[in-house]
This record gives C-alpha cells, sequence and structure tokens, in this order.
C-alpha cells in the first residue's frame, strides 16, 4: 500500500515556535498510530512564515508564485492535514488565514472532505475557544472533515504531567492523532492524482441549457 | 502569424507626471494607437470592452468603425466581446455591419467578464457566467450561419422567424477567438466549434496556460477540425522596451509599481522572472517572445498590450515605433522559420471565404 501523504501547516513566527512544536507533536501522534496499523505515512510541513511575501503577492496578483504554489500543492496533494495558529486578537493569525484564502480562491473545494485536525497555541488558556469558533468554522466552510478533537496548548500546557486522568495536553494530542489515524486507516488507498484538465464534455454543456419540450422530443 | 496589439482602455493616472487623461483624451489615444498599429505593420488592433470606471471602450464597434474608415490593412478585433451580458442578437448585428464597413478586416475575441456588478447592471447574474457564455454563443452561431432563426433558451427572450441583418459579408462570419483566463469550459467551448482559443498569457505564470491550451488542442482534434498543430491559438503579451535593457527597466518601474492590477505586490523583477511581461531591450523582447512558441507551440496570433497603467501617448508610440522598426521584423522572420506546414495562418476574411469556395466545390 502507497504511503500516506501528511501535511503539516504551521503559522508559528519564532523560531523555535510553539506552534511548530504543537503541529510536529500531532503529526508525529498520528504517524505512530498509523504505523501501529502497519500504515506508513509521510509528513510534509509547510511554514508559513517563509512564504510570507509569496502569499501577499498572491492576494494582490491573483497567482501563486512558484514556492506557493508547490506549498499549496503539498496540502491539496496531502491526504490529510494538521493545521495549526497561534491565536492574534482572539483568532487565527491573518497570515494562516491568508495562506488558506489563497489556497481556496482558485478552487473553492481545494480542501473538500479532506481530514484536518486544527490546532492553537497562546500565552494563556483563555483563547482557547478560538479552536471552536474560529478555526473549526473556517475548515467547516472549506467543507474539510474537521476531526472532533482540536488541540490547543497554552504556555503553561508544556509543563503539564502528562497524567491520563486529567485532560491534559499529550492526551489531547494522542486523542486527536488517533481519531485521525483511525479515519485514515478506514478509508481505502488514495487514487494518484492526475495533471489533467477536467473538462465536461460540450454537448452536455448545451444540453443542460435546452427548454425541457426539446428535451423530451430528443430520442 | 499575426502580430498586433490590445488594449484595456483604463483611464489611469501617470505616476511619474500625476497627470490623469480626460476620457476623451484616452479615446483618442486608443484610435492614434491604431492607426499607428497599421503604419508600423502591424495586422491587429483590439480593444477591450468594459461597462465601468476607470475603462472607457464600453461600445468598442463603434470605435473599431471610426479605425475602419482610416486604415486599409489592418485587422479590426475585440479582447474581449462580453458574450455573458450582451445580447448576442446584437453582437451579431453590429459585427456583421462592422464586417461590412471594414470590408470583411474584422473578427472578434469572446469573454464573460469578471466584474461582479456588471452582470446585474445588464440584468444576469455572475453565477450564470458560463451558461450564458455556452447558450449565447450557440445562438449568436445559429444567427451569422442561418437566414431564418427560431430559437428558444434559457436566458433570451425567444426568437420566431428572425433574420439577422445584414447578413455576414460574403456569406462569411467573422472569426471568433474565445478568451479566457482560468475555465476548461471555455476551451472546450472553442474547440468544440473548431474557433480559435485565446489565452490573455499577461498575469499568470505559462504553466497554467499551458494546460489550458494543450486541453484546446486535444479536444480540437477530438472534434475533428483539424490536428492538434491545426488549432487556432492566440496569445497575449506584455512588453516595454527602450534601446538598453536598464533604461526600459528604469522607466517602466514607475509604472508597474503603481499598475492598477499588480502594484503593490511582487517586484518588476519577480514578476518578469514568472509570468510573460518583458521588459528590456528589443533583443530581449524578441528572445522572451519567440520562446512562447517552445512553450505552447507554432500559433496564428500574438497580441502586445502595450498602453495600460498610465503610460503616456507619447511614449506608448514610441514603443510601436521601436516595435516595428526592430522586433517585428525579426519575429516574423523567426516564427517563420521551421514553421510545419500545417500550421495555418492567422484567420483572415479573404481565406476564410476562399476556404468556403474549395468546401462548396468539393461539395
Amino acid at each position: 500500500m502507497s504511503a500516506l501523504k501528511l501535511a503539516v501547516v504551521s503559522a508559528g513566527l519564532s523560531t523555535p515556535s510553539a506552534t511548530r512544536l504543537l503541529a510536529d507533536r500531532l503529526a508525529e501522534a498520528t504517524r505512530a498510530r498509523l504505523a501501529g496499523d502497519g500504515r506508513e505515512v509521510t509528513v510534509e510541513v509547510v511554514e508559513l512564515r517563509e512564504l510570507a511575501v509569496p502569499i501577499a503577492n498572491n492576494l494582490v496578483t491573483g497567482f501563486p508564485g512558484k514556492e506557493l504554489a508547490r506549498a499549496v500543492e503539498t496540502v491539496t496533494g496531502a491526504d490529510a492535514l494538521i493545521a495549526v495558529t497561534p491565536v492574534f486578537s482572539a483568532s487565527y493569525s491573518g497570515l494562516f488565514k491568508s495562506f488558506f484564502d489563497v489556497l481556496s480562491a482558485g478552487e473553492s473545494t481545494a480542501l473538500a472532505g479532506k481530514p484536518v485536525i486544527v490546532g492553537a497555541t497562546g500565552g494563556t488558556a483563555r483563547h482557547s475557544l478560538v479552536l471552536e469558533h474560529a478555526m473549526r468554522p473556517l475548515f467547516a466552510y472549506l467543507r474539510a472533515v474537521v476531526l472532533p478533537t482540536a488541540v490547543y496548548a497554552a504556555a503553561e500546557d508544556w509543563g503539564g504531567t502528562g497524567d491520563a486522568l486529567t485532560d491534559t495536553l499529550p492526551a489531547r494530542i494522542e486523542r486527536a492523532g488517533g481519531e485521525l489515524a483511525a479515519l485514515l486507516s478506514a478509508r481505502p488507498a488514495p487514487v494518484p492524482a492526475t495533471d489533467d484538465v477536467p473538462v465536461v464534455p460540450f454537448e452536455q454543456q448545451l444540453a443542460a441549457l435546452r427548454p425541457r419540450q426539446e428535451v423530451q422530443r430528443a430520442p | 502569424m499575426q502580430f498586433g496589439i490590445f488594449t484595456i482602455g483604463d483611464v489611469t493616472q501617470d505616476p511619474t507626471t500625476g497627470r490623469t487623461p480626460t476620457e476623451h483624451e484616452r479615446i483618442k489615444a486608443m484610435t492614434a494607437m491604431a492607426v499607428k498599429a497599421e503604419e508600423i505593420g502591424l495586422d491587429v488592433f483590439a480593444t477591450g470592452e468594459h461597462h465601468n470606471r476607470p475603462f472607457v471602450p464600453s461600445s468598442p464597434t463603434t470605435m473599431l468603425g471610426w479605425i475602419a474608415a482610416r486604415t486599409e490593412r489592418l485587422i479590426l478585433s475585440t479582447a474581449t466581446t462580453l458574450i455573458t451580458t450582451n445580447d448576442p442578437v446584437k453582437i451579431a448585428e453590429d459585427f456583421a455591419m462592422l464586417q461590412h464597413l471594414a470590408d470583411g478586416r474584422v473578427d472578434l475575441m469572446l469573454g464573460r467578464g469578471n466584474t461582479g456588478p456588471v452582470y446585474p447592471w445588464f440584468g444576469q447574474d455572475i453565477r450564470q457566467g458560463i451558461p450564458l457564455a455556452v447558450e449565447n454563443y450557440a445562438l449568436l452561431h445559429k444567427l451569422w450561419r442561418e437566414d431564418v432563426v427560431n430559437w428558444a433558451g434559457r436566458f433570451r427572450t425567444p426568437l420566431q422567424e428572425f433574420t439577422s441583418t445584414p447578413r455576414p459579408l460574403d456569406g462569411v462570419p467573422p472569426f471568433v477567438w474565445h478568451g479566457s483566463i482560468r475555465s476548461p469550459e471555455i476551451a472546450e467551448q472553442a474547440a468544440y466549434y473548431g474557433d480559435g482559443f485565446f489565452a490573455n498569457n499577461i498575469f499568470w505564470p505559462k504553466e497554467h496556460f499551458q494546460r489550458l491550451i494543450g486541453l484546446y488542442r486535444q479536444r480540437y482534434a477530438h472534434y475533428g477540425h483539424g490536428t492538434e498543430e491545426q488549432a487556432m491559438v492566440g496569445l497575449g503579451g506584455q512588453l516595454f522596451m527602450r534601446k538598453n535593457s536598464q533604461d526600459a527597466i528604469r522607466e517602466f518601474r514607475p509604472y508597474f509599481d503603481k499598475a492598477p492590477v499588480y502594484g503593490g505586490g511582487p517586484s518588476l523583477e519577480e514578476f518578469m522572472d514568472e509570468t510573460p511581461l518583458s521588459v528590456g531591450s528589443p533583443q530581449e523582447i524578441i528572445e522572451k517572445t519567440l520562446a512562447f512558441r517552445e512553450s505552447f507551440g507554432d500559433y496564428q496570433r500574438q497580441l502586445f498590450l502595450v498602453d495600460h497603467a498610465g503610460l503616456p501617448l507619447k511614449t506608448v508610440l514610441e514603443q510601436l515605433d521601436i516595435l516595428g522598426e526592430e522586433v517585428l521584423p525579426v519575429l516574423r522572420a523567426e516564427f517563420a522559420k521551421n514553421r510545419p506546414a500545417g500550421v495555418p495562418d492567422g484567420p483572415t476574411h479573404e481565406a476564410r471565404v476562399a476556404e468556403q469556395l474549395t468546401q462548396e466545390v468539393a461539395e
């Protein structure tokens, strides 16, 4: 069976970044679970910080530069996505939103049906509902399949004990990774993408417009 | 192979002087460019159609009629005529009239238009863009080929016993190009009818247009109009030239940086690297244009955008002088080299009349 492709989008800005750290932990949890089921996974990470200027340029020109086009392909071509943003002004960061704006501008169904773990990071746990009030609606709008467990990491969580009896960060990461792995395991092996431009035969386009009585007369 | 210029007709402030031309000045500048195009040996002048500021050309056949009276050889075309919001009956009549006045020197490029409010202003819905283009063109195609038309469709009042007048000159309708920036449905439409397909090729990377043109060529052959190499392809391009490359870049940069389409985005250098925009010496322009053939195959028509973003008429006319003297002769010679025998020339009325006669004799 061919390896599953997992795309990881991190909108963290600092190096090292807590956002990237959470994204990597989620990817690893998913990979480990799938490995347990005998499924191989390749992980590709898209760091939005490196694409900040190309993303702004795409907003202005309407097309992605080469580097950004590759990142968009990584995400749209993956079997699943892990998307993590820092919380800015009570929501995802503008850079994070802009990436998904340009990604879905050309093709509004770019993420339709794709399983997604959403994650966010912030200084305090008071922002954690960003996941439910901003991230989940964004991906629901894009018709992605957002997994039930969304993972928020506040600064204090990085010092948590990992005690499974309390719902700590490691437990939430494990649960989210497990949900994604279970969903991917249940899916049939991915069909390799083709580069063909889809086309509806012209007769079909014309026929769809014919007035009803004419359609009935047709043999 | 035909060469020409196309204009969007934007009224834009010249960022180097702060001066904005009046609508009257801009309209006269467009016609001056067209007359100049013939003088320097270009084959085609095409105007856009817009119904919103800052654009002036709302009435292309009026403008092209004026140009027809002042030129002898120039083919008058559009880039594009809105097939979605214009009544196809009026397009049939207007362009047939223009074709008679211009003794056949007319073709047109159909496009959908991408300005949201224009659709409701003309009683249409942008979400129906593709179906409008499909139905309206099917009717236009019929009106030019059948003397008496009985027709009913979804978007327009039905026609009973209608004849579009005048009939096309010599019974041969104007050649039609279908222009599209992103829709495979339009490439499919062009292929179905055996019409031309025009890729504006300005703002986007070539890989994007290679996919659309590849699809068009493949479907053209599928519908039995000829081989993939015989499909009728037109390309846009955008250039700015000076004798020295550095002078061209220095002079064009303020226009690029403030241009309504890409201003505030990538640098001129990045944009030149990723799109067909050519700014430099005549030799650089020649090389970049010749490379289009490598990307898209031998093609029939090359149109250049030379006049947007507030460039003053004087500069545009200088550009046309350089184009005519230093670039065009080389492009003609180079594009003719190794052009396979089966690849058609750009469409002309005379050639299409001759083709029709041959077909009638054969039948």
